[in-house]
C-alpha cells in the first residue's frame, strides 16, 4: 500500500517537473507573448462573475499554451482551485497526490480541501468548457480523441474557430473524424451569407443523425429564417429523410425498452414461477427475498469498497445463498405446516415479509443505501446518435435469460429436477417410490427464493435499495406468472416478455398511468377467458 | 397512496372537509384520555420513567416551571425518514436556548409526540399537545394532508403551529406559521433562472412529477407563469409518473427527443423521492449530461442525494433556500452544533431544518417581545420579526404568515452536496395565494386590521369566511 502511494507520488513529481521544463523552456522557444497572455487570462478564470470567467476561458483557449488544456481540463472536472493563502492557481490531484501549480507546474505538497477553494463553473461554462478543449484536442495524436473531440464539436463551431477546424480538416486522415469535422464544418457554415455554401453545407449534413442538424435543418427549411428557395427546398428533403430514419430507429429503441421490461419482470417472476407455479404456495414475501439479495449487494460493497468492479459477481452467490437459506427455514418454521391452506399461507407470508421489512428497517436504517454500478455496467453501446443500448440493461437481459436457461436444465437435466417434478405431480405415488418429498420441498422453496435473491441483485443496478423495494415487484411477479400459465417457465418467459413489450409500446402514446391501467384491464379480460392463462398444461398434471 | 417514503405528499384537501370537530368518535376518546391525564401523571410524578411511559422525551422536570414547546413530527411508519430529523432539530434548538439560559427566565421542555405518519392520529396528537400537555408553541407536520389535518385543532384551541416544509400555497391560516417556501421562493424563481442568460436561455420546458397534488398544483402554476412569458404550448411537455416508479426508459427517451429539437430544453422535477433514484440513474446512463438538458428538482436534497452515487449527475440542478455547503458564518456554527449534538460528523442539513431554525428564533424573539407566551400576543408580536438565516441573510415575518427567504439555485455535486450557483438579488417574500392562477390570483392573506384575514378576496372586497 505504501509504496503505491509513494509510486504515485513520484508520478506527480514527475509530472512537475516535466511541467516546470516546460515552463521554462515555454519561453525561450520564443513564446514570450503566449505565457503572457495565458498567465492574463489565468487570473480571470477564478472571477466573481461567470461572464468574465467566460472570456477568461476564450482567451486561455486562444493563447496557444501548452498548459492551457490541462488548465481547462481540470477546470470542467471541478479540480481547479485557488488556495486560500496566497491566491495562487493550482489543479488538484483526481486521487491521491499533491495539488500542481498552474504557473510553475511545481507540484504543491500539502494542500488540502479546507487550504483550497474550488474555482466553480455552471453549465453553461461547462459547455464552453466542453468545446474549447475540443478544438485544443483536435491535434491530438490518438484517433479516439480526436474522434470525440470533433463529436463534442458539432453545433458548438462560431466563426471564430472556423480557421482552427478547417486546418485539422485538412491534416485530418481518418475517414471516421473527417465525416464528423465535416457535419461540424457544414453546420458552421449553413449560416454563411453566400448561398451556394449554404447548399453545400445542407448536402453535407444530409445523412446525419446528429440532434443539432436537425435542430438546424428545420431552422432552414422555415420560410421566416432563410430567403433562398432552392436551399428550404433541398433543407426539408434532407429533413425528411432523417426524419424517417429516426423514426425507424425509435421503434426499434422500443422495442428494446420493452425487452428491458420484459427482463426485469422475467428475473422477479421467475423465482415465483417455482414456489407459486410449481408448489402452489403463494408467497407474499418474495419481493422481500429480493430485496434481501440487493442489501446483500450493499454488503458486499460496503466490505469490499477497493473490489467494486467485482462485487457484483462476488454478491450473486451470496445473494443467492443469503435468499434461499431464508427460503428454506420460512418453508420449514412455517409453511410447511401450512400445505393445503392457501388463505392461511397468504397471511403468514405476509407476516413473514412484514417482519423482514422491519428487520432491514431496524438494521440498516430506513434510508436508501447506495448502491454503486461497476465501469463496466455504466454507460451506454452507442449504435448512433438516436439508438443506444443501455449497458446495465444489457447485462440484466442477458443475465435473465442465462438464469431461466440455468433453471430449465436444472429441472429437466438433474436428479433434484426430476425428484421436484415427481413430487410436484404426484406426491403420494412420489412417496411411494421413495422420494423424500418433505426435504424436496425445502429444496424446491429455497431455490424459488434463491433466484429471487439474485433478482435482487440485478435490481440493485436499476432502482432504490430500499425496506420496501420488494413490495414494488410483488403484484408484477404475481402477474407474469397467472398470465403466462401457472407451473409453465416457458409461459412465464413470454409472458414477461409480452407485458414488457406492450406497456412499452403503448407508453410513448398513453402515458405511464394510463399504460399501466390498459396493461391491467387486458389480463383481467384475457384470464376471464382464459383463466389457465398462455400456456396452460394439459392433461394430468392440470389436474394435479 | 398520498403519502410517500421520501416526503413531499401534499393533498389539498377542499377546504373546510374538516368541519366535523366535536362529534366525531375519536374526539370523544381524546377527551377521554385528556381528562385522566392529570391522574396519571400525578401518580407517575416521582417516578423516573415518566419519559417512557408517557413515550415522551421530557427534558429535566424540575421543580422550576417551565415553557413547553411541543413537538409533532413521526417518528414511525413511512415519514419518519424525513421528519425524525426534523424532531431532532427542535431538541437541539430547545438545549441551546436552555443553555442561553431559557426563555423569560423559565427553562424550555420539549414535549415530543409520535403521530406515526398517521393523518387522523396527527390531529389527535396535536389535541393532546395543547389541552394536555399545554404546550406554548408546537413545531410541526411534514406532508400537507397532515397539516391539513391538524388545521381545526389548532383553529378551535387557538394554538400555534410551526410549518417547516416548502408546500404548494393556496393557505394560510391565523394559527400557523409557514416558515418553509410557498411556490413563488422555488418554483418561479428557478425557472426564471433558467430562462437567463447564465441558465442557458431555455426555450422548451418539460414539466415532470409525481402523479397527486402537489406536482400537479404547481405544474399548473408554471404552465400558466411559462404560457405568460410567450412559451408555446408545443414547447412544454408534460409528464406524470405513478409513485415509485422505477422504469424511466421510455420517459427519459421521450425527454431526449424532445430536447433535440434545436431550442435549448430543460426539466422541471417534481419527482417525488423513491422515483427519483432510478430516474437520475436512467439520465446518467442515457448520456443526458447536465450542459445539454438541465433537470431542476424541487423536492431533491442533500438527505434524498445520500443514497444515490451522484458522480454522473454533476450539474443538475435543485432549488431551495438552503443548501449545505453554504459558506456563512451561521452555518458553519449550526452544522457544528448538529454534528456534535447528533453525534455523528456525516449526517447532513437540509432546507427544512433551516426552516426549524429560523421558525424557533423568530418564536423566541416574539416570546421576548411579548413578554409572555400567550398564542395572541406572541402571533402580534410575530409580524415584523427578523432573525438571521442560514445562508447570511435575514429572515422577516410578513403578516400573511410566510417568511421573506432568498432562492438559491444549486448544482450537484460529486460528493453529494449542491454548489450554489445563482442566487436571488435579495429576499423574496412568500406569496400564500399564487398569482399564477386565476382562481387565486385575487385571493390575499394578511392578519393584521383591517383585512385580518387568511382568505381575503380583493375584487369584491370580502373575506371567504373560511378560518384558511
Amino acid at each position: 500500500m505504501n509504496h503505491i502511494i509513494r509510486h504515485r507520488h513520484r508520478r506527480w513529481l514527475v509530472r512537475g517537473l516535466l511541467g516546470c521544463v516546460l515552463a521554462l523552456v515555454g519561453p525561450i522557444l520564443g513564446a514570450t507573448e503566449t505565457r503572457a497572455d495565458f498567465e492574463a487570462a489565468l487570473a480571470g478564470l477564478d472571477a466573481r462573475d461567470f461572464a468574465d470567467k467566460l472570456r477568461a476561458i476564450a482567451e486561455v483557449a486562444r493563447s496557444g499554451d501548452p498548459r492551457s488544456e490541462t488548465v481547462l481540463a481540470a477546470m470542467l472536472d471541478g479540480r481547479l482551485a485557488v488556495t486560500r493563502a496566497g491566491g495562487r492557481l493550482v489543479v488538484l490531484p483526481a486521487e491521491h497526490g499533491d495539488a500542481v501549480d498552474v504557473r510553475s507546474g511545481a507540484p504543491v505538497p500539502g494542500l488540502g480541501a479546507r487550504q483550497t477553494s474550488r474555482v466553480r463553473i455552471n453549465n453553461r461554462l461547462r459547455g464552453v468548457l466542453r468545446d474549447a478543449i475540443a478544438s485544443l484536442r483536435l491535434a491530438s495524436p490518438d484517433r479516439v480523441v480526436r474522434l470525440d473531440a470533433a463529436r463534442a464539436l458539432v453545433g458548438g463551431v462560431d466563426a471564430s474557430s472556423l480557421g482552427t477546424l478547417r486546418d485539422a480538416l485538412e491534416a485530418e486522415g481518418d475517414a471516421e473524424v473527417r465525416g464528423v469535422l465535416e457535419v461540424a464544418l457544414a453546420m458552421a457554415e449553413a449560416r454563411s451569407d453566400d448561398v451556394d455554401t449554404r447548399l453545400a453545407a445542407v448536402r453535407a449534413m444530409a445523412g446525419s443523425l446528429r440532434p443539432e442538424v436537425r435542430g438546424l435543418l428545420r431552422e432552414m427549411g422555415d420560410e421566416e429564417r432563410e430567403s433562398d428557395p432552392r436551399v428550404r427546398s433541398a433543407a426539408r428533403d434532407a429533413l425528411d429523410a432523417i426524419e424517417a430514419e429516426v423514426a425507424l430507429y425509435g421503434h426499434l429503441s422500443s422495442l428494446y425498452f420493452g425487452v428491458s421490461l420484459g427482463s426485469v419482470l422475467l428475473l422477479a417472476a421467475v423465482g415465483l414461477a417455482i414456489t407459486f407455479g410449481v408448489m402452489g404456495v403463494i408467497n407474499m414475501a418474495h419481493g422481500e427475498m429480493v430485496m434481501l439479495g440487493a442489501y446483500t449487494t450493499y454488503v458486499v460493497q460496503t466490505l469490499l469498497p477497493d473490489a467494486l468492479e467485482i462485487s457484483l459477481l462476488v454478491a450473486l452467490p451470496l445473494a443467492f445463498l443469503v435468499a434461499g437459506l431464508v427460503g428454506v427455514l420460512m418453508e420449514r418454521g412455517i409453511i410447511r405446516h401450512l400445505y393445503g391452506r392457501p388463505l392461511e399461507t397468504l397471511l403468514a407470508t405476509f407476516g413473514v415479509s412484514l417482519v423482514l421489512q422491519q428487520t432491514v428497517r431496524t438494521v440498516f436504517s430506513p434510508l436508501n443505501r447506495s448502491v454503486s454500478t461497476p465501469q463496466w455496467m455504466s454507460g451506454a453501446l452507442e449504435i448512433n446518435p438516436v439508438l443506444a443500448f443501455t449497458y446495465n440493461r444489457l447485462y440484466i437481459i442477458a443475465f435473465s435469460i442465462m438464469v431461466l436457461l440455468a433453471l430449465v436444465v436444472l429441472l429437466r437435466r438433474t436428479r433434484f429436477g426430476l425428484e421436484m417434478r415427481a413430487v410436484t405431480q404426484n406426491r403420494a405415488m412420489a412417496s411411494a417410490m421413495g422420494i423424500r418429498t418433505s426435504r424436496v420441498d425445502a429444496m424446491t422453496f429455497g431455490l424459488g427464493c434463491g433466484i429471487a435473491g439474485l433478482a435482487g441483485v440485478a435490481l440493485s443496478q436499476l432502482t432504490n435499495v430500499g425496506p420496501n423495494m420488494g413490495q414494488a415487484y410483488i403484484v408484477d411477479s404475481f402477474m407474469v406468472v397467472v398470465f403466462g400459465g401457472v407451473g409453465n417457465l416457458l409461459g412465464t418467459f413470454v409472458g414477461a416478455m409480452t407485458l414488457g413489450i406492450v406497456s412499452k409500446l403503448l407508453e410513448p402514446a398513453t402515458g405511464t398511468v394510463l399504460a399501466k391501467i390498459l396493461v391491467l384491464v387486458s389480463i383481467i379480460v384475457f384470464i376471464q377467458r382464459r383463466p389457465r392463462g398462455l400456456f396452460a398444461l394439459s392433461g394430468r398434471a392440470a389436474e394435479a | 397512496m398520498l403519502q410517500s417514503t421520501n416526503g413531499r405528499a401534499r393533498t389539498a384537501r377542499a377546504p373546510g372537509s374538516d368541519d366535523s370537530r366535536g362529534k366525531h368518535p375519536t374526539m370523544k376518546r381524546t377527551l377521554a384520555r385528556a381528562r385522566s391525564m392529570p391522574v396519571i401523571r400525578n401518580a407517575l410524578r416521582h417516578a423516573a420513567a415518566i419519559a417512557l411511559v408517557t413515550g415522551a422525551g421530557v427534558a429535566g422536570a424540575n421543580a422550576q416551571e417551565t415553557i413547553k414547546v411541543g413537538v409533532l413530527h413521526s417518528l414511525s411508519g413511512t415519514m419518519a425518514i424525513s421528519e425524525t430529523t426534523l424532531k431532532d432539530t427542535v431538541l437541539m434548538l430547545v438545549e441551546e436556548q436552555n443553555k442561553r439560559g431559557g426563555l423569560l427566565g423559565k427553562k424550555l421542555e420539549a414535549v415530543v409526540v409520535d403521530p406515526a405518519s398517521n393523518w387522523p392520529l396527527f390531529a389527535e396528537k396535536a389535541r393532546e399537545l395543547l389541552e394536555a400537555r399545554k404546550v406554548a408553541v408546537v413545531f410541526g407536520c411534514w406532508t400537507s394532508v397532515s397539516r391539513k389535518s391538524v388545521l381545526p385543532v389548532f383553529e378551535e384551541l387557538n394554538g400555534l403551529l410551526f410549518y417547516p416544509v416548502q408546500y404548494e400555497g393556496e393557505e394560510s391560516s391565523k394559527n400557523v406559521f409557514y416558515t418553509g417556501a410557498a411556490p413563488n421562493q422555488q418554483a418561479i424563481p428557478a425557472v426564471d433562472y433558467l430562462m437567463s442568460e447564465e441558465g442557458g436561455a431555455v426555450k422548451r420546458w418539460v414539466l415532470a412529477g409525481t402523479d397527486y397534488v402537489y406536482p400537479r398544483t404547481t405544474n399548473k402554476i408554471l404552465e400558466n407563469y411559462l404560457a405568460a412569458k410567450g412559451v408555446a404550448e408545443a414547447d412544454i411537455m408534460i409528464n406524470y409518473t405513478p409513485f415509485g416508479h422505477s422504469d424511466w426508459q421510455t420517459i427519459v427517451a421521450e425527454i431526449k427527443k424532445f430536447g433535440s429539437e434545436g431550442k435549448k430544453t430543460a426539466v422541471v422535477s417534481t419527482i417525488n423521492g423513491d422515483a427519483n433514484v432510478p430516474f437520475y440513474k436512467e439520465l446518467g446512463n442515457q448520456g443526458i449530461a447536465a450542459q445539454d438538458i438541465p433537470v431542476v428538482a424541487f423536492s431533491v436534497g442533500e438527505e434524498e442525494l445520500s443514497g444515490i452515487d451522484t458522480g454522473p449527475l454533476v450539474g443538475h440542478l435543485a432549488a431551495w433556500n438552503y443548501f449545505m455547503s453554504v459558506d456563512s458564518q451561521e452555518n458553519a456554527s449550526f452544522i457544528e452544533a448538529w454534528h456534535a449534538f447528533i453525534k455523528d460528523e456525516k449526517r447532513v442539513s437540509n432546507d427544512p431544518m433551516e426552516a426549524h431554525y429560523i421558525g424557533f428564533n423568530m418564536w423566541v424573539k416574539a416570546v421576548e417581545k411579548a413578554g409572555t407566551t400567550d398564542v395572541d400576543a406572541v402571533r402580534s408580536a410575530m409580524y415584523g420579526v427578523s432573525v438571521p438565516n442560514l445562508t447570511g441573510g435575514i429572515a422577516t415575518m410578513f403578516t400573511n404568515h410566510h417568511l421573506s427567504k432568498p432562492v438559491l439555485i444549486g448544482e450537484i455535486q460529486a460528493d453529494g452536496q449542491f454548489d450554489v450557483v445563482w442566487e436571488t438579488p435579495g429576499t423574496v417574500i412568500g406569496d400564500a395565494w399564487t398569482d399564477y392562477l386565476p382562481e387565486s390570483s385575487q385571493i390575499l392573506a394578511d392578519w393584521m386590521p383591517p383585512v385580518s384575514c387568511g382568505n381575503f378576496n380583493v375584487k369584491t372586497a370580502q373575506c371567504s369566511g373560511q378560518n384558511y
